[in-house]
């Protein structure tokens, strides 16, 4: 009907449209092309790009090193103390040292920290003393008491559901003023998460003072990373959120710092948010309630073992003069001082006051709670009566 | 004073807050330029900017879980989410990480947020924009849940629930949002929350009821009324941490109890209230408790919704079942 209408029009001599007759091109052409940088300084080997090498002097190297080696150490002991049946389940870092250390010592004091539940190593260098990390991990609240000048959040087990927070924290410091950075440890299962699209995204949009730090352990208890995403990457996701991403030699402690160090200055100047994935390796279990045999096989892991982050920089050092074993002795001692300090301290805690529970679960006692208390309180006063 | 409907009374809450305390900030969808799909943030944000009346992303979970950061880095965010059967996407950050983050930290870290949400049915709006859950969220430890049932009570419950240091679930009674208008005061005014209220005094039974469902029984009440029955109305106001006390000392009184809500009946908040009066009030009970309540069903879309809600004819008959014993 319509075409015999304007067929009809047309045969007037009165043009149908504007169209052209000549066919139009309109070729199908890529409108964005993105790249995905990959940063590496420092080799197996101990060899380094000097040209990228962070500038840090001898001192700051060493405390690298230092940090790591007390993660270490704190992390050895505290699977001992597991074994011994005098810690609750225990998450083990090893391995990602470098990732930890490196990134942690980027930011500045006053920095806000959003952590999983992974990152003792962060805790170390943030100042969290080690008898609260033994604390939390035996059980007990109290160990996430942390001083809130501090700027670490409390742990947060459920995968990824931690990153809004970062983010409203980081609207709050820039609705404040505060020239500070947020940043949100998290590992690759994370980004397969509801809550990892919500925030990255809220980040992007709003141009929040962010750091993403992806530690790509490379497994979420038995699964691989190949089974969270069809990328080749992780650090490619950033590009979704229209937010700057990198991924890094996490066993490299100073191309952790170094894009730790870029992302933390590029949002404090208000450059918006940035996503790091740091490529590492969980050397241990997921959880000493886990058994990665079931999983993955020796071999798998044998090849990380040449890649160990705190040897590498050990290499580093040495070339630069910068360690002797002796010195090397010296630090590992002194750790071990300092962890058995904590431990001692741990292990001295009085026990919590089981009113406790009720006492912070509002800012104050509700009615409710107040009866449920003294019914608890009641009970034990009873029950130890009975037993003199 | 102004005549004003919950809308406008919230609005009213909302700007006088936001006035006194430069750490009160709003966030969610469509709240901005747009002023919220029910306008109870109309002008906020000509008036406050955009800095503290925040247009979102579509992104529940984000606006909550945002809003648990904002909260402990110092301001006090007063999320909207558009519906409450939206909130689900928010659960998650409700229950794991805003009741308990207080908690987990032994004190150390504060969540003092609201989370707005309209509820109820009886909108004739499309599926999931009609939810009354509010048991869920009664049930997670660390929450508040506010439900006001006019506009004089709804901006003075805001005011507290936005001055109140704990996580504050305020669910906004969507079929009555423009129905009643009452007199507000201009000025700020708190209501306590946890305290319940005599709606209306009666000595014969008690009827417990909150939110758009005072409306239905306050009518049944009426209608009660002109046949000689007294009933006392008790409005909740605060569903956690209930006033227990207000509804015992009625029942006291009466013996008799209805207990109205559109929820659905099994895991209904109606169970709580019957069984603390079976704990602590049974030997003045003269009639088995009865509950109206909506049914174990999903809310229906707007043909039949009528079905689902409970109606004052309904609420008269329980009060007459109540009444033989």
């Amino acid at each position: 009907m319509f075409l015999h209408e304007a067929d009809a029009i047309g045969n007037t001599g009165v043009p149908v449209c504007n169209h052209s007759l000549e066919p139009v091109e309109m070729p199908r052409k890529p409108i964005k092309q993105f790249n995905v940088e990959w940063l590496q300084i420092l080799d197996e080997g101990g060899q380094s790009d000097n040209a990228l090498l962070p500038s840090l002097g001898p001192k700051e190297i060493q405390s690298l090193y230092e940090w790591m080696v007390l993660s270490r150490v704190f992390d050895e002991k505290a699977l001992a103390l597991q074994r011994e049946g005098r810690l609750g389940t225990y998450a083990p870092v090893r391995g990602q040292e470098a990732t930890q250390v490196g990134s942690a010592y980027a930011l500045d004091p006053a920095d806000w920290v959003f952590p999983a539940f992974r990152e003792m190593g962060v805790g170390i260098v943030r100042g969290i003393p080690m008898r609260m990390l033994f604390q939390y991990w035996s059980g007990d609240e109290r160990g996430s008491d942390v001083p809130i000048h501090q700027h670490y959040f409390p742990t947060s087990i459920p995968v990824g559901t931690h990153l809004p927070h970062a983010v409203g924290a980081a609207w709050a410091a820039r609705y404040r003023k505060d020239p500070v950075v947020v940043a949100a440890f998290f590992g690759d299962g994370a980004t397969s998460k509801g809550d990892f699209h919500e925030a990255m995204n809220m980040a992007g949009v709003f141009r929040l003072p962010v750091v993403f730090i992806c530690q790509n352990n490379q497994w979420a208890i038995s699964v691989p990373v190949q089974r969270q995403t069809a990328t080749p990457t992780l650090a490619q996701k950033a590009i979704a959120y229209g937010i700057e991403g990198i991924q890094v030699d996490g066993n490299d402690i100073f191309a952790v710092y170094k894009s730790a160090k870029e992302a933390a200055d590029r949002a404090r100047s208000g450059g918006g948010p940035t996503f790091i994935e740091c490529l590492t390796y969980r050397m241990g279990d997921h959880t000493t309630a886990d058994d990665a045999s079931r999983y993955r096989t020796e071999e798998m892991v044998k090849p990380w073992i040449a890649k160990d982050p705190i040897d590498r920089l050990q290499k580093f050092m040495e070339k630069q003069n910068l360690w002797t074993s002796s010195y090397g002795d010296q630090v590992r001692t002194e750790a071990e001082r300092r962890v058995a300090e904590a431990v001692r301290e741990f292990e001295e805690q009085p026990p919590q006051d089981p009113s406790d529970m009720f006492r912070y679960t509002y800012y104050e006692l509700t009615p409710p709670l107040k009866e449920q208390m003294d019914e608890l309180l009641n009970f034990l006063k009873d029950r130890d009566s009975k037993k003199d | 004073m102004a005549r004003l409907n919950i809308v406008q009374a919230v609005n009213q809450g909302l700007q006088q807050e936001m006035e006194r305390n430069p750490s009160v900030v709003l966030l969610g969808e469509d709240i901005g330029r747009d002023g919220g799909v029910f306008r109870v943030t109309e002008g906020l944000l000509e008036r406050f900017g955009e800095e503290r009346v925040i247009d979102t992303p579509l992104s529940e979970s984000g606006i909550v879980g945002m809003s648990i950061g904002m909260a402990a880095y110092g301001l006090i965010p007063v999320a909207e989410i558009q519906f409450m059967g939206f909130l689900y996407g928010a659960m998650e950050q409700l229950i794991s990480h805003a009741s308990r983050i207080r908690t987990r930290s032994r004190g150390r870290y504060h969540c003092p947020m609201v989370v707005r949400t309209p509820y109820g049915a009886g909108i004739h709006a499309p599926e999931h924009h009609s939810e009354s859950t509010e048991a869920m969220l009664v049930h997670t430890p660390g929450l508040k849940v506010v439900v006001p049932a006019s506009p004089l009570e709804a901006k003075g419950l805001l005011i507290s629930a936005i001055r109140d240091p704990d996580p504050v679930i305020f669910l906004e009674p969507a079929k009555i949002y423009r129905a009643i208008k009452e007199e507000v005061p201009e000025e700020e005014y708190a209501i306590p929350l946890g305290k319940a209220r005599r709606v209306r005094e009666g000595g014969d039974l008690t009827l417990v009821c909150w939110g758009a469902m005072l409306h239905t029984t306050l009518a049944a009440a009426e209608d009660a009324a002109t046949e000689g029955l007294s009933a006392e109305v008790i409005d909740l106001r605060t569903l956690s941490p209930m006033d227990s006390e207000a509804i015992l000392e009625s029942v006291r009184k009466t013996g008799r109890v209805v207990i109205i809500h559109e929820a659905p009946r099994t895991g209904g908040l109606g169970g709580e209230i019957a069984a603390v009066i079976a704990e602590r009030a049974l030997d003045h009970l003269k009639a088995p408790i009865d509950r109206v309540t909506g049914f174990d069903t999903v809310v229906p879309l707007p043909k039949t919704e009528n079905y689902y809600l409970p109606n004052k004819e309904q609420v008269l008959q329980a009060i007459h079942h109540v009444m033989e014993f």
